[in-house]
């Protein structure tokens, strides 16, 4: 195992024809961490994953892992840096098996996905593996419906479920709970607190839920129309004029 | 259900040249062996990856050509269809990479516009260089002396060639169950290929593109890889249909019609299911080769009915093979396979 290395931006910016959704973000991420993300609809906290995971490509700026510049790099190639990536629109294999999903999750970080002589169900381990993680997002009862019958609430939770099964360095949330029904969301609450006890992970996680921020997080970045307002301990940014302003004023 | 008819079909295709003596028979059973390879082979291109490529033909020609070449300028050996058919297979291989690659710089689409322009390239190409392809007219050429029809697998006594069940053990007979065996392995190994973690790698890709990304799976390594795959088996196809039919032309391997038989096959047999390629390709035969028998008898069983022999009329075949299209599409909008397969989850 590599020694864990710092995730950072420098000048991370992107632009969707005028509009420029992401404006010169320079922030260091450090394991041991958690910070939480926020700031209004549309301030730009998903376009950042975006760019950090490689679902986007920054028009200008870098993304860093250690020494690793992740700038131009595929998703795929991302992940297997260490970037591991929830949506926050449920984003899953709809007409695979629950065990399917995770299975698949599981297998990438094996490697043997180029294989194609040697039958996908005689690698037992991997499905082994599947059940571990189905078991901890407690998704066992359902791993063989197909994702497009669970509920919200399970999708939910297999979105978790298929980010930890990759092993990442990075473990990046984005609104986790979103939707999710008041006994369902400690669940993975529970999870995310288990995955800190691990010194050596990164999270980032956005959240809008006040009570949630304040129990988990480390450290607090804002943004505001694509810009970094703020960065700090909890009480601290929460205290900050400019924060009640912009984004507690807003969603109370 | 559908794995039985699958089964059922190549045990008839395995006894079909002793229940059917005459030649039209066997060219048709040993086309059946043939095409379920290819079409199977765009199956998954089309239903693995949602890609439709009407280039596939070029990598069922590229074997056929290599193979038919090297036999018309080496001789009938073993050796000419080996290097000849290796030749076609790299070249398919090399085509395939880029294809695939630029099926992901282009939207969908126009990548199919583009395939058609490669296909028609590929047909001018052919009459372009008649002194090497034939042209036109094709080449045709002599196959290794195991396949000649005079030759005799079984002699009694008298030196005549021994008969089975009527059929004779012939060089034929060798031909065709070559056909057969080599037809059924590379199906199986395609089975194989779709239920391996590669298989369902392809399947999470069709699912979800951006996710299967998302979680390590360089989707540009998995999509090219699917075509080279592809472009192998259709071009092993190209190579057996040389040898079977010791002729190559435009209309055998090569022609657009071709195509969108293939197509036609994968969609009624039910895209993505393997087992569909089988049902489409023996459906779609059978309704080519025997519907305007079929419908000759109903006409003349029908003769002193009014109007029912005129609709009856052999002539009008491609009227009723339109008719069923139009019925199976409506009955199993996944094709046959595809829509007895699913699972009933509401
Ligand atoms: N692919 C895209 N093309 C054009 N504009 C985009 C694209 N993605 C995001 N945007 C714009 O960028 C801005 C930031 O969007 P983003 O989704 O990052 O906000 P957010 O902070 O995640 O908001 P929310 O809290 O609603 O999830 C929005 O104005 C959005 O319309
Ligand atoms: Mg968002």
């Amino acid at each position: 195992m590599k020694t864990p290395s710092d995730l950072y931006t420098e000048d991370l910016t992107i632009q969707f024809g005028g509009h420029i959704a992401v404006n010169k973000v320079s922030c260091r991420f450090k394991p041991n961490e958690l910070t939480v993300v926020v700031g209004p609809n549309g301030a730009g906290k998903t376009t950042l994953f975006n760019l950090m995971s490689g679902q986007l490509i920054a028009t200008s700026g870098k993304v860093m892992l250690g020494d690793t510049d992740l700038t131009r790099l595929a998703p795929s190639q991302r992940a297997k840096q260490g970037i591991g990536r929830a949506f926050q629109l449920t984003n899953l294999f709809p007409k695979l098996s629950v065990l399917e999903n995770v299975r698949l999750a599981v297998q990438a970080q094996a490697k043997v996905g180029m294989r194609i002589f040697t039958h996908a169900k005689s690698l037992k381990y991997l499905e082994q593996q599947a059940y571990e993680y189905l078991s901890q997002t407690r998704l066992e009862k359902v791993a063989h419906l197909p994702v497009s019958a669970l509920s919200h609430g399970d999708q939910r939770k297999l979105e978790v479920a298929l980010l930890m099964a990759m092993q990442p360095a990075v473990f990046m949330f984005d609104e986790p709970t979103a939707g999710m029904s008041i006994d369902e969301a400690p669940v993975i609450l529970e999870l995310i607190d288990q995955i800190k006890q691990d010194s050596s992970k990164i999270i980032l996680l956005v959240e809008h839920k006040m009570d949630v921020v304040r129990a988990l997080a480390d450290r607090i970045i804002v943004l505001h129309n694509g810009e970094l307002v703020a960065d700090g301990e909890p009480e601290e940014v929460i205290a900050m004029p400019i924060v009640r302003e912009i984004y507690l004023g807003n969603a109370a | 259900m559908v794995w039985g008819i699958v089964i059922v079909i190549w045990l008839g295709l395995a006894l079909s040249p002793f229940l059917f003596h005459d030649v039209r028979s066997q060219q048709v059973a040993a086309r059946i062996c043939v095409f379920i390879v290819l079409v199977a082979s765009y199956d998954l291109l089309i239903g693995y990856t949602g890609i439709v490529s009407f280039a596939h033909t070029i990598f069922f020609g590229l074997g056929a050509y290599g193979a038919a070449t090297a036999l018309r300028h080496m001789g009938p050996g073993w050796d000419a269809i080996v290097i000849g058919g290796g030749i076609g297979i790299v070249m398919a291989v090399i085509l395939a990479i880029f294809i695939g690659l630029l099926s992901l710089r282009v939207k969908a689409i126009f990548f199919t516009m583009v395939t058609l322009a490669v296909a028609s390239v590929a047909v001018v190409l052919v009459s372009q260089f008649s002194d090497f392809t034939g042209g036109e007219d094709g080449i045709t050429y002599k196959v290794p002396k195991l396949f000649k029809p005079a030759t005799k697998l079984l002699v009694d006594d008298d030196g005549h060639v021994v008969r089975w069940l009527g059929t004779k053990l012939n060089g034929k007979l060798a031909a065709f169950y070559s056909v057969f065996c080599m037809s059924l392995l590379l199906y199986l190994a395609m089975i194989r290929i779709v239920n391996s973690p590669l298989g369902t790698v392809l399947k999470a890709v069709r699912e979800n593109e951006t996710r299967a990304e998302a979680i390590g799976y360089r989707v540009v390594t998995y999509r090219t890889l699917v075509f080279c795959i592809s472009a192998v088996f259709a071009a092993i196809a190209g190579i057996i249909y040389a040898v079977w039919l010791k002729y190559t032309g435009p209309e055998t391997v090569l022609s657009f019609s071709i195509n969108i038989d293939i197509l036609l096959m994968v969609v009624i047999g039910g895209m993505g299911t393997m087992s569909g390629a089988v049902i489409g390709v023996v459906l779609l035969n059978l309704a080519q080769y025997y519907l305007r028998d079929i419908m000759q008898l109903g006409a003349e069983a029908t003769a002193n009915l009014p109007l029912i022999p005129e609709l009856l009329n052999p002539d009008r075949w491609l009227l009723w093979l339109g008719l069923s299209f139009i019925l199976l599409v409506y009955f199993f909008p996944a094709g046959i396979a595809g829509t007895m397969l699913k699972p009933r989850v509401k």
